[in-house]
C-alpha cells in the first residue's frame, strides 16, 4: 500500500517536472524560466526523497542537502545576472 | 685482409678530412692532397690485373647487420675492376684538370669532398655484393651528384638541373630497391653472387619479371636511358670536370654496370632481351638525333653520351641471348656482343672524358661554348684542336681511334640480331637499320663538334676573352686520355685479355667454362661491318654539308612544347596545381566540415563494421521495467533536448542545460550511484554559473547562416550517430563474454578497509587514474589563469610568435 502511495507521489512528481518544463520551454520571460528551473531543483530534491525511501537507503540524503544549496545558488546567480546584465561577482573598486 | 672495402672507405675518409686540411694549408692547392686518392686506389686496383686475370676473385665481408643478412660484402671480379679502374683512374685525371679549371676563389672544400663521396659511392657500388648495401651506395652517388650539378647554387638553372636529377635518379632507385626486395623474397639470398646460382629454379615465381623490370627502372634512370635521358642534358650545369667524371665516365655507367651484373639474374629471360635491347636502340638514336640540334658544345655532348650509353646498353641486351640458348658455335656471337659493349664503355670513357675537358678549356678560356660564337680555334688552340679531333672520331667510329673498333664489333652485334627467330624477320632487321642510322648521325655530330668550333671563320668579336691555348696543367688529363684512345686502337688485345676476358666470366657465370674472349683483329676484312661503316661516311657527310638545308626539320618534328622535357616540366607543375586543388577542396578551413568527415568516418568505420560482422542483435525482452517516473523523467529530458536545438536565446539554452544536467543526476540517484549523483549536481550548477559568466563576453546569438543543403546534411548525420550509438549500447548488452570484475571489489572493506566501493576504488585500487585527472584539472586551471592573465598588452608582439 505504501508502496503504491509512493510510486504514484513519485510520478506525480514527474508530471510536476515535465510541467515545469513547459514553462522552461515557452515561458515568455526570463524570471518565467529561471523560478521553472527552481521549481524543477525543488521537485528534484522531493523525488529523491521519496526514491531514498523506495530503495530503504539514507545514501541520498547528502544529494538532496547539495541539491538544496545549489538549486539555490543558481537561482541566485541568475537573478543576479538578469538585473545586473552579465558580470556575478563584482569587482574590488581599487582593481 | 679487408683490402677491398678498405679502398671503398678511403675517399669517405678523405672526404673527411678535406675540410680541415683546406683550413690549414692555405698554399698548397686542396686538389693536390685529393690527387692522391685516386691515384693511390689506381695503383693498388692495377696490382690486381694479373690475379684477376687469372681467374682470381676477392670476396670479403664485413658484418654490418648480420640479422637481416645485410652485410658489408665487396667482391672483386673482372666487371667490377673494369669499372674501379675507370672510376679511379679518370678520378685522378679530372682531380687534376679541375685544379687548373677551378679558379682558388670557388669553394673548392665542398667542391672536392663531394667529389670524393661520390668516388666512394661509386667505388661501394661496383664492389658490393649485398644488393642493400649496393643499394646505399647507389643513393649516395645520386645525393653527390645532386650535390656536384648544384655546386654554383646561387644559379637558377644549376638548381633546377640538380633538382631534375635527383627526382628521376632517386625515384629509379625507388623502383630497384622494392625490385631488390622482391629479388630477397624470392632467393631468400642479399648476396648477388649467391642469387645468381639459385635463380634458376625461381624463372616462374610470380614476382620475376615485376623484379626485373623494377630493377631495369632503375638501371635505366641512371644511366640516362629514353625516355629517362632528360636530366642528362640539364646536369650540363655542373662545373665541367663534373660533367667529364660524373656525366660521361662513371655515374651514367652504373646502371650498365647494374644490368651487366644482373645479366646472369636475368638474362635468360626473352622479356630481358627485348626491354634491354628495345631501349638500349631507341636511346642510341634519339640520343645522336638529337645531339645534332644542339648549340651549346655541351648540351652535344650530353646527348652524344646518352646515344653512346644506349649504344652499350643495346649490346648487353643482345648478349643475353646466349644465357638463352646455351653455349654453343652458334651463340658465341652474342657473347661477343657483351665483350663489345664493355670495350666501348672502356673507350666511351677515355674519348668523352677527353672531349668534356676540352670543352670545359673552350670554355675556360674564351668564355662562352656556343656553337654559333666559336670558330676558326685550331691555330690557336693547337694541342686541343689535336685532342678534339682524336676524340670526336673515336666517337664517329673512324680509324685510326678506338672507336672504330667498338663500332664495328657492335655493327656485328646488331647484323647478329637478324639471325633470331623470335619475331617476324622485317622486324629483326629494323634494329641493325636504326642502329646505322644513328651512327650516320654520330658522325655529323662528331663532324659539327670538330668543324664548327675549330675550323671556320674566327669571330673574335662574338667571344669574351681572345683565343688562346690553356696552361699544360689543363691539357694533361686529354692528353692522357686522347693518348689512350690511340693506344688502344693499336693494342686492344692487351685490354681484351687482361681486363675484359675477366668481366665476360662475371656476365656470364653460367658459361665459365667456355672461351669468352675475343681476339680483336678483325678489323683488316672487307666484310659488311666495313661497308656500313663507309656507309656511314659517306653517307654523313653528306647530311653534314647540307645541315642548313634540312636543319629545319627538327623545329616542326620536334618542337620545344613536344619534348620530354616539357613533359617532365609540366607534369611536376601539373602535380603540384593537382595536389594544391585537392587539399585545398577539402581543407576549407571550416570546423564544421571537419566534423563532418570524422564523423562520417565514424559512420562508415564503426557502422560498416557492426553490419559486417552482424553484430546489431539485441533483445528487449532482457532489460528490466521502467517505471512511469522514470518515463517521465526521461521525456522531460528529451523535450529539453530537442527545445534546447530550437531555443531563440542563449539563455534559454543554458537553463535547458541545466534541466538535461539535473535529469541526469536523478539518473544517478535512482540507478543507486550517490557518489555520481552528487558530483554531477555540483559539476552541473558551477557549469551553468561558468556559461553565466562567460556570457557577457558571448558574440550575439544568431541563427547560423547556412545553407538548406548543409543543413540536412547535419540532421542526417547526427540522427545516424545517434542511432549508432544507440544500438551499439543495447548490442554492447547482449553480447557480454565474461564476468565482470566487480566482485573483486566487493571485498573492499577487507582490502582496503573502506565501506565505500566506489571511494575506494578512485582512491585505492585504481589509485593512479585519479591521480592523472587531479593533473588534468591543474593543467585546465592553469591554463585558465594563464589565458586571463597573459595577454600581449597594445604594441607588443604577440606571445606566440616570441
Amino acid at each position: 500500500m505504501v508502496e503504491t502511495m509512493l510510486q504514484v507521489s513519485l510520478t506525480l512528481f514527474g508530471v510536476a517536472i515535465v510541467i515545469a518544463l513547459y514553462r522552461i520551454v515557452f515561458g515568455p520571460s526570463l524570471p518565467d524560466r529561471v523560478i521553472a528551473l527552481d521549481m524543477i531543483g525543488v521537485n528534484l530534491i522531493t523525488a529523491i526523497a521519496i526514491v531514498s525511501v523506495i530503495l530503504n537507503t539514507k545514501a541520498f540524503l547528502e544529494v538532496i542537502l547539495i541539491l538544496g544549496v545549489l538549486a539555490f545558488i543558481s537561482t541566485i546567480a541568475f537573478s543576479k545576472f538578469i538585473e545586473k546584465g552579465g558580470v556575478i561577482i563584482e569587482r574590488k573598486r581599487d582593481d | 685482409m679487408y683490402t677491398v672495402n678498405l679502398a671503398i672507405m678511403i675517399p669517405f675518409l678523405a672526404a673527411i678530412i678535406v675540410p680541415i686540411i683546406y683550413k690549414r694549408i692555405q698554399k698548397i692547392h686542396i686538389g693536390w692532397f685529393v690527387f692522391l686518392v685516386p691515384t693511390a686506389l689506381f695503383l693498388f686496383l692495377v696490382s690486381f690485373i694479373p690475379h684477376i686475370a687469372n681467374g682470381e676473385t676477392y670476396l670479403y665481408t664485413l658484418e654490418w647487420i648480420p640479422s637481416y643478412n645485410i652485410n658489408f660484402t665487396t667482391y672483386l671480379d673482372g666487371l667490377s675492376l673494369i669499372f674501379a679502374l675507370l672510376i679511379t683512374g679518370i678520378g685522378a685525371l679530372v682531380t687534376i684538370y679541375s685544379i687548373y679549371y677551378l679558379s682558388s676563389e670557388e669553394n673548392l672544400s665542398h667542391f672536392y669532398t663531394y667529389l670524393l663521396l661520390f668516388m666512394g659511392a661509386m667505388l661501394g657500388v661496383v664492389f658490393s655484393d649485398n644488393i642493400m648495401v649496393l643499394y646505399v651506395f647507389w643513393e649516395l652517388t645520386s645525393i653527390s651528384s645532386f650535390l656536384l650539378i648544384a655546386f654554383w647554387y646561387h644559379r637558377k638553372s644549376s638548381r633546377d638541373g640538380a633538382q631534375k636529377s635527383l627526382l628521376i635518379t632517386v625515384s629509379g632507385g625507388f623502383g630497384m630497391l622494392v625490385g631488390f626486395i622482391m629479388l630477397y623474397v624470392m632467393t631468400g639470398s642479399m648476396s648477388v653472387r649467391e642469387i645468381i646460382t639459385t635463380i634458376s629454379s625461381f624463372h616462374d615465381h610470380a614476382l620475376f619479371i615485376p623484379a626485373m623490370l623494377l630493377i631495369l627502372l632503375g638501371a635505366f634512370t641512371k644511366s640516362a636511358q629514353y625516355p629517362f635521358h632528360i636530366w642528362l642534358p640539364t646536369a650540363m650545369e655542373a662545373p665541367t670536370p663534373v660533367s667529364a667524371y660524373l656525366h660521361s665516365a662513371t655515374m651514367v655507367k652504373a646502371g650498365i654496370y647494374l644490368v651487366a651484373r644482373f645479366t646472369p639474374v636475368f638474362g635468360g629471360e626473352l622479356t630481358w632481351f627485348w626491354v634491354v635491347t628495345i631501349v638500349g636502340i631507341v636511346t642510341l638514336f634519339w640520343g645522336s638525333f638529337n645531339a645534332i640540334r644542339q648549340t651549346d658544345l655541351k648540351a652535344l655532348l650530353a646527348y652524344s653520351t646518352i646515344s653512346q650509353l644506349g649504344m652499350i646498353m643495346s649490346m648487353i641486351g643482345i648478349s643475353s641471348v646466349a644465357l638463352r640458348q646455351g653455349y654453343s658455335v652458334n651463340t658465341v656471337i652474342y657473347t661477343q656482343a657483351a665483350f663489345a659493349a664493355i670495350f666501348h664503355l672502356i673507350n666511351h670513357s677515355t674519348f668523352k672524358g677527353a672531349l668534356f675537358m676540352v670543352v670545359g678549356i673552350i670554355d675556360h678560356e674564351l668564355g662562352t661554348r656556343d656553337i654559333r660564337r666559336l670558330g676558326g680555334l685550331a691555330t690557336l688552340m693547337p694541342i686541343t684542336f689535336t685532342i678534339a679531333i682524336i676524340g670526336s672520331f673515336s666517337m664517329a667510329g673512324l680509324p685510326p681511334f678506338n672507336g672504330f673498333l667498338s663500332k664495328e664489333m657492335f655493327f656485328t652485334a646488331v647484323l647478329s640480331v637478324r639471325e633470331l627467330q623470335f619475331t617476324s624477320e622485317v622486324w629483326m632487321s629494323l634494329i641493325p637499320v636504326i642502329a646505322w642510322v644513328a651512327s650516320t648521325l654520330t658522325f655529323v655530330y662528331c663532324m659539327i663538334f670538330v668543324i664548327k668550333t675549330f675550323l671556320g671563320e674566327y669571330k673574335e668579336e662574338k667571344l669574351e676573352h681572345p683565343g688562346h691555348e690553356a696552361p699544360f696543367g689543363m691539357l694533361f688529363s686529354p692528353v692522357v686520355l686522347g693518348f689512350l684512345v690511340i693506344v688502344i686502337f693499336f693494342f686492344p688485345n692487351v685490354l681484351g685479355d687482361y681486363v675484359i676476358k675477366p668481366a665476360m666470366y662475371s656476365i656470364f657465370p653460367q658459361l665459365g667454362a667456355e672461351d669468352l674472349g675475343q681476339h680483336i683483329s678483325a678489323w683488316h676484312g672487307f666484310n659488311t661491318e666495313l661497308k656500313m661503316t663507309i656507309g656511314v661516311i659517306v653517307l654523313g657527310t653528306l647530311l653534314f654539308i647540307s645541315l642548313r638545308h634540312w636543319k629545319g626539320i627538327y623545329n616542326w618534328i620536334l618542337p620545344e612544347k613536344l619534348s620530354f622535357n616539357s613533359l617532365y616540366g609540366n607534369s611536376l607543375e601539373k602535380v603540384e596545381d593537382l595536389s594544391k586543388f585537392v587539399t585545398n577542396s577539402y581543407m576549407t578551413g571550416h570546423l564544421r566540415d571537419y566534423m563532418v568527415y570524422i564523423y562520417i568516418f565514424f559512420i562508415i568505420a564503426v557502422g560498416g563494421t557492426l553490419l559486417n560482422t552482424k553484430a546489431f542483435l539485441f533483445d528487449l525482452e532482457q532489460y528490466s521495467s521502467i517505471s512511469e517516473f522514470e518515463w517521465l523523467i526521461t521525456i522531460g529530458m528529451i523535450i529539453a533536448a530537442i527545445a534546447m536545438l530550437l531555443a531563440k536565446s542563449r539563455l534559454t539554452a543554458i537553463l535547458l542545460n541545466s534541466v538535461l544536467g539535473y535529469g541526469i543526476a536523478i539518473f544517478f540517484v535512482i540507478f543507486r550511484a550517490p557518489d555520481l549523483a552528487l558530483t554531477q549536481t555540483v559539476i552541473e550548477t558551477v557549469t551553468t554559473v561558468l556559461f553565466l559568466a562567460a556570457y557577457y563576453f558571448l558574440p550575439e546569438w544568431k541563427k547560423e547562416d547556412s545553407k538548406r543543403r548543409s543543413k540536412v546534411v547535419n540532421a542526417i548525420i547526427s540522427v545516424t550517430v545517434g542511432v549508432l550509438f544507440t544500438t551499439i549500447a543495447l548490442a554492447v548488452q547482449s553480447g557480454k563474454l565474461f564476468e565482470s570484475v566487480s566482485s573483486f571489489y566487493e571485498n573492499a572493506y577487507e582490502l582496503a578497509g573502506a565501506n565505500n566501493i566506489v571511494n575506494a576504488i578512485l582512491g585505492d585500487f585504481r589509485a593512479f587514474d585519479t591521480m592523472l585527472e587531479v593533473v588534468v584539472l591543474l593543467i585546465a586551471g592553469l591554463g585558465v589563469y594563464t589565458f586571463i592573465k597573459l595577454k600581449a598588452r597594445k604594441g607588443d608582439n604577440p606571445l606566440e610568435d616570441k
